[in-house]
């Protein structure tokens, strides 16, 4: 009786020395459209070179929503996976609930705080300890713009939002819709953050939209920044009811609108429309304060209940912030590496004016999260905003001042 | 050995009898427990958490009404549970018209009636995603009805109650009304098979008209069906989902949420677990109020039959 069970505890050991050389590592994500699935697989690629496996788990649609949802029920029955892609203050939620587990070994190892800009560091964070590791970075804080109406026209990209004003009447004196736009909350978000940094400036950005101050989400500041906001509707088709973001990117595409607000994804579709930056189409920050709103994609780390996998899991968080894969991951998805070191030789002028500008906001303390991507709040207080910014935005019978009031109770509320 | 072999065959016979008794029994358990689960169970657990204070994940910290106090004053959900009323209730009247209609005109014995069948009632073989995504583009004032009427030199036809925030709950109605009405039409004329000729050639005889005759004595023959259609159309307006995520979005603003897209964004991709719970007990008790005494008038008027 004694033997076989000594037999057992050899074989199970000898497993679990094997499963050291060829661990597992289950990846939740929902990179599942063109380049980013092909992003996806380079890092499939990169891991399973170092002998290690890698179990795909992709849940497509809704910008994450659907992942996010399959992530809790896989939590709550106790069985999530190695890594999932989470972003954001959602990190430090998940972090609470005791379900990430700290890779410091690598990132201290490898020395990220050295690597990654302050910001960016602090939000792969949970109690000091990293748990997190970046993709990438993006800019929402971008306008684009169709090279050619800007040129007929003999439009310069605005620097204010009085200039942004006078532009746009001439594009519609010329009968083309000065701003395209999808009305989607989120979209509507995205529009408001650009104006609300822009004429607020970086302080009161920090104070209302992250710090989620109860005084200047009221103040006379919001107001401004509500009515300048409602001003871009009337710059903006009425048929925007429900229209996806790259149709609106399309309209910019074919001459059909001037410009756009959007984060720097949007390069994806002129890319795919054959344009170049530059010639076909321009890009410039949102008029007013120089700042950088900025989105990054991280995936966090779960504790695993098989220590056996965690070598897999570390090997994991070590090639994402491995240069190769911020490198290809960045020209796939439009962004700029995570990284500070990684060479930017090989894109475009867009995203090398957003690294320049990234290292000034950054000097400067003007590198901002975004509030309508779900960086700078959590996700109750991030709906709330959309609620109230979306309503506002769409029905003419609310004042701006109803508006602010509206807006602080609805964030206390959800908090 | 004649009595040994009919009491062995007499033994035989308790036994398939117990069998017979079990059986039924043996069979439904698994789907009867399935249900206790996962439907009275779940809606169990959904009722818990509604008391708590439950963010991305339950968690068991009771905190009494509360969720339901922040709803009385979310004005999210106001406009979802005005939704729910003005949509409802437009979306099953219509249908019910609609398919009625159809379905006595249809009963004329028409030529070609196979084939106008299949015609109303095709749209029902689409999920409501095909349907919002068609009449997006149909309702859509840049590209679909309002541009074609235009461009056929009517400039002044305008049709824009998708992008206008208090027209836009109607065209839930409309996209809704196009799907199921063709259902409800199937539902009668089956029914209006059932009735027996003679009762309609008796009144044919005593001079009645033909629309009398189905205002009087064919369509109060179909209560069953009635009925059965509104127990359909009913739930189908209150699961409403994919209809408003495919057409409206809930837009603009949030002017065509329905309690079953504010459900779904709290308790799942906002973390606000317990605020969608207390938001689906309210839709629940919402059924509940229509269902039961509907169910049970209708439950007990059969039994005295």
């Amino acid at each position: 009786m004694k033997a076989p069970k000594r037999l057992l505890l050899a074989a199970a050991l000898a497993a679990a020395t094997g499963a050291a050389g060829a661990a597992e590592v289950e990846v939740l994500h929902f990179w599942t459209s063109g380049g980013e699935a092909r992003a996806a697989a380079t890092l499939k690629a990169m891991l399973e070179q170092q002998g290690h496996i890698w179990r795909d788990f992709a849940v497509a649609g809704g910008g994450g929503e659907s992942a996010m949802t399959v992530l809790k029920s896989r939590a709550v029955s106790g069985n999530p996976p190695s890594a999932a892609q989470i972003k954001g203050p959602a990190i430090q939620e998940w972090g609470e609930l005791g379900f990430l587990d700290s890779i410091d070994e690598v990132a201290v190892k490898d020395g990220w705080s050295m690597l990654l800009p302050e910001v960016v560091a602090e939000l792969m964070k949970v109690d000091g300890h990293y748990v997190a590791a970046p993709v990438n970075v993006h800019r929402v804080n971008w306008v684009w713009a169709n090279a050619e109406v800007f040129g007929k026209l003999g439009l310069q990209p605005p620097t204010t939002w009085d200039e942004f004003f006078a532009v746009a009447d001439k594009l519609k004196a010329a009968g083309i819709t000065p701003l395209a736009h999808g009305g989607q909350s989120w979209q509507d978000a995205t529009v408001f953050e650009a104006v609300a940094i822009g004429q607020g400036g970086v302080d009161f950005y920090r104070k209302a939209l992250v710090e989620l101050d109860d005084a200047t989400l009221r103040g006379p500041a919001m107001v401004q920044a509500l009515k300048t906001f409602k001003r871009l509707k009337t710059y903006m088709d009425p048929d925007r009811a429900n229209r996806d973001w790259n149709v609106a990117t399309g309209m910019v595409i074919n001459g059909k609108a001037g410009m756009q607000i959007m984060g720097d994804w949007a390069k994806g579709e002129f890319a795919s429309a054959g344009q170049k930056a530059g010639t076909d189409y321009l890009c410039f920050p949102a008029p007013g304060a120089a700042a950088f709103t900025l989105n990054v994609d991280s995936f966090a780390m779960f504790k695993l209940r098989a220590p056996a996998q965690r070598p897999a899991q570390l090997a994991l968080a070590r090639l994402i912030m491995a240069p190769p894969f911020q490198e290809a991951f960045s020209l796939a998805k439009g962004s700029i590496p995570a990284r500070s070191d990684v060479s930017l030789d090989t894109f475009d002028d867009c995203a090398k004016r957003s690294r320049k500008d990234f290292d000034a906001a950054a000097q400067s303390g003007a590198l901002l999260p975004s509030m309508a991507h779900g960086i700078a709040t959590r996700s109750d207080v991030q709906g709330a905003f959309f609620d109230v910014l979306t309503q506002f935005f769409n029905d003419d019978a609310i004042s701006a001042e109803q508006a602010a009031d509206k807006l602080a109770k609805a964030v206390k509320a959800a908090r | 050995m004649a009595t040994v072999m009919a009491r062995a065959s007499g033994a035989e016979h308790a036994r398939r009898d117990r069998l017979q008794a079990w059986l039924p029994r043996l069979v439904l358990a698994p789907s009867v427990a399935i249900t206790l689960v996962f439907v009275y169970g779940f809606i169990g657990w959904t009722a818990a958490l509604s008391f708590t204070s439950s963010k991305l994940l339950p968690s068991w910290n009771f905190v009494g009404f509360e969720q339901y106090l922040k709803l009385a004053e979310n004005e999210r959900w106001l406009v979802a549970a005005q939704n729910l009323l003005i949509f409802g209730g437009l979306f099953i009247a219509v249908c019910l018209a609609i398919g009625v209609l159809l379905a006595v005109l249809l009963d004329q014995k028409i030529r070609a009636e196979g084939a106008l069948r299949a015609i109303y009632l095709y749209p029902m073989a689409l999920s409501f995603i095909v349907t919002g995504t068609a009449w997006k583009w149909i309702l859509n004032p840049g590209l679909g009805l309002q541009k074609l009427v235009q461009d056929l030199g009517f400039t002044g036809f305008t049709f824009d109650w998708l992008v206008n925030p208090d027209k836009a709950v109607y065209t839930l109605v409309i996209a809704a009304v196009w799907q199921a009405s063709g259902f409800v039409m199937a539902m009668f004329l089956a029914g209006l098979r059932g009735v027996d000729p003679a009762l309609i050639k008796a009144a044919q005889l005593d001079g009645a008209s033909l629309p009398r005759i189905y205002w009087r004595i064919v369509l109060p023959c179909l209560r069953p069906v009635l009925f059965s259609a509104l127990m359909i159309l009913s739930h189908i307006a209150i699961k409403s989902f994919d209809l408003v995520a495919a057409l409206t979005g809930g837009g603009p603003g949030f002017a065509t949420d329905l309690p079953a897209t504010f459900m779904y964004a709290h308790a799942f991709t906002r973390g606000q677990m317990a605020l969608g719970s207390a938001s689906a007990v309210l839709m629940l008790g919402a059924v509940l109020a229509v269902a039961v005494p509907f169910l049970y008038s209708e439950l007990r008027s059969k039994r005295h039959d």
